[in-house]
């Protein structure tokens, strides 16, 4: 396991233990996740990649507690996950955002149920729409926004309350390249502010490295750890970092395991 | 030379076609489009009327039909018809859609529930209504609440089905993200689920209020002294066809009316949703 570097530096933040998934499709038991094992630190950013269908949006889900495993655990700071909670904040690829509220009101109703004063909510409201760059957009519905603006306001309504965890299932997918590459920087930018730790699922291996700390690539039916590579590029870090030789070396090398993963799926469903 | 490039040799122009694939058309030529048809049929009818080629006995001139619309007016007879027919359509439909929005939001969010209900439902929508009659005058008896009854059986059933899948269509994220938030079941319920299906249910009500206007004529078949419906089945009887005409166009012109109400109201009850256009 140690030569996965599955383990990370210090006590963890998320342990996912021995974790596997079946799912029963019309009486046939079918293995989504087979065993995983991964150690997250407290303010990692990991970032999960793989081929579709290897599981890793059933992985995120699971430790968000919107799926349960059928074998294994997973502990945050220690304790079982048992449902979904507000230590951690979940950001979808859909925006999913209340369309009847505004930016404000969406970001707002995640407080409901925090204990902060009043004040205190319209602080952090202000805080966070500031932060992910949407003042003057406090009373715009979301069907005035450009995509990438949605999902600002998910990020803040998933941070607004101050989980410790993100999780992040291909938020910038639909975004197209350039407001993608916007959102990254911003990302990187309240990760740094904030901190917490974030568990990033992307299938764009460009993203999941100049994120990550540590990009973990899965293999596919059924879905395990087929890698974690840590990501030793300096922080912070900007779009340039996207041309430098070391960032071209981490790509080749997940590209190449992501393409050897395909051609075993392209064999299997010719077989 | 550039437009040489474009390919097809003549002078660019912005094209402006009015049958473009998926392509708008101005304002004006949408709404007016839509009287092109009946303003074709009523000249037709006209005609056909005018130059005597059919017997007044099985087509009425349009004007006639008017003049009759014009009697029934005076008389105070149309007002005193569409009031009866107007409240029994209200009540029969706000029965079954005070029923339908809850039955239909549980069937759609309980599996159970939807198990339960749903093969029922599915039956039960497929019997004629007509068919009913004769029981609903047993159990109703012969006064309002029996037309009140045969409304409700001709919109309850099918309205049920569309607000389930109304609250089925809303994204299922958005359940997820109440989760995270740490809201419950019935909070999930109440300020997610209900509200993002508004706007469906809203457009089910649309067209479910449409379908309770056509079981009107089926709802006072029988045993009623007034109503718009009961004015066209006595008609029949001395086979006064302007009055049945009238009567039906009459109906249609209130069903269009009512449907641009809802129309209207929809636009601007939800002018948040993405789905109104």
């Amino acid at each position: 396991m140690s030569n996965l570097s599955t383990q990370a530096a210090g006590a963890a933040k998320v342990s996912i233990v021995g974790v596997g998934k079946t799912f029963n499709v019309s009486g046939r038991d079918l293995v989504a996740i087979e065993k995983i094992d991964l150690d997250i630190g407290r303010n990692e950013f990991v970032s999960i990649v793989g081929t579709s269908g290897c599981g890793k949006s059933t992985l995120l889900n699971m430790v968000g507690g919107l799926d349960e495993p059928t074998s294994g655990e997973i502990l945050i700071d220690g304790k079982p996950v048992n449902g979904p909670g507000r230590d951690r904040g979940f950001v979808f690829q859909t925006y999913s955002l209340f369309e009847w509220m505004t930016v404000e009101g969406n970001i707002r109703f995640a407080l409901e149920k925090s204990t902060f004063s009043k004040a205190e909510k319209s602080e952090l409201v202000a805080h966070f729409v500031h932060a992910v760059g949407l003042s003057g957009f406090e009373k715009a519905f979301p069907k005035q926004l450009s995509g990438g603006m949605r999902q600002r306001v998910a990020i803040a309504r998933a941070l607004v309350y101050k989980p410790s965890i993100l999780l992040m299932d291909e938020p910038f997918g639909a975004l197209d390249a350039q407001t993608r590459g916007m959102m990254q920087e911003l990302l990187l930018q309240i990760w740094d502010d904030h901190k917490v730790t974030v568990l990033f699922v992307t299938h764009d291996v460009d993203e999941a490295i100049f994120l990550a700390d540590r990009v973990v690539v899965l293999a596919s039916r059924p879905g395990r750890i087929k890698k974690v590579l840590p990501i030793e590029l300096e922080r912070p870090r900007s779009f340039e970092v996207l041309t430098d030789p070391t960032f071209a070396a981490y790509k080749r090398e997940i590209l190449a395991d992501i393409r050897e993963e395909t051609l075993k799926l392209m064999a299997m469903d010719h077989s | 030379m550039t437009q040489q490039a474009t390919g097809s040799g003549k002078p660019a122009r912005k094209r402006k076609g009015l049958l473009k694939l998926r392509q708008d058309i101005p304002d004006s030529i949408f709404s007016a489009a839509g009287f092109v048809i009946p303003v074709v049929l009523f000249l037709l009818w006209w005609a056909v009327t005018a130059m005597g080629l059919v017997r007044p006995l099985f087509l009425p001139s349009p004007w006639s039909v008017i003049g009759e619309g014009w009697r029934q007016l005076m008389e105070g007879i149309l007002f005193a018809d569409a009031s009866v027919s107007i409240y029994r359509i209200l009540i029969g439909w706000l029965a079954a859609t005070v029923i339908a929005v809850p039955v239909g939001i549980l069937m759609g969010n309980y599996k159970l529930i939807e198990g339960l209900l749903e093969p029922l439902i599915s039956t039960v929508r497929y019997m004629p209504v007509v068919a009913l009659i004769p029981l609903s005058i047993l159990w109703a008896g012969i006064g309002d609440g029996q037309k009140i009854l045969i409304l409700f059986l001709g919109t309850f059933f099918q309205q049920a089905l569309m607000i389930m899948d109304n609250v089925k269509n809303i994204d299922l994220n958005l359940i997820r993200a109440g989760q995270t938030l740490g809201f419950s079941n019935n909070e999930i319920l109440r300020r997610i689920i209900l509200p993002a299906a508004l706007p469906g249910i809203w457009d089910t009500f649309r067209i479910t209020i449409g379908w309770t206007w056509t079981y009107l004529v089926v709802a006072e078949l029988v045993a009623a002294n007034a109503g718009l419906g009961r004015r066209i089945m006595d008609a029949q009887r001395y086979l006064s066809t302007d009055t049945i005409l009238f009567g039906t166009l009459f109906i249609g012109l209130l069903g269009l009316l009512t449907d641009y109400l809802f129309k209207r109201g929809g636009r601007s009850l939800f002018k948040w949703s993405s789905q109104t256009r």
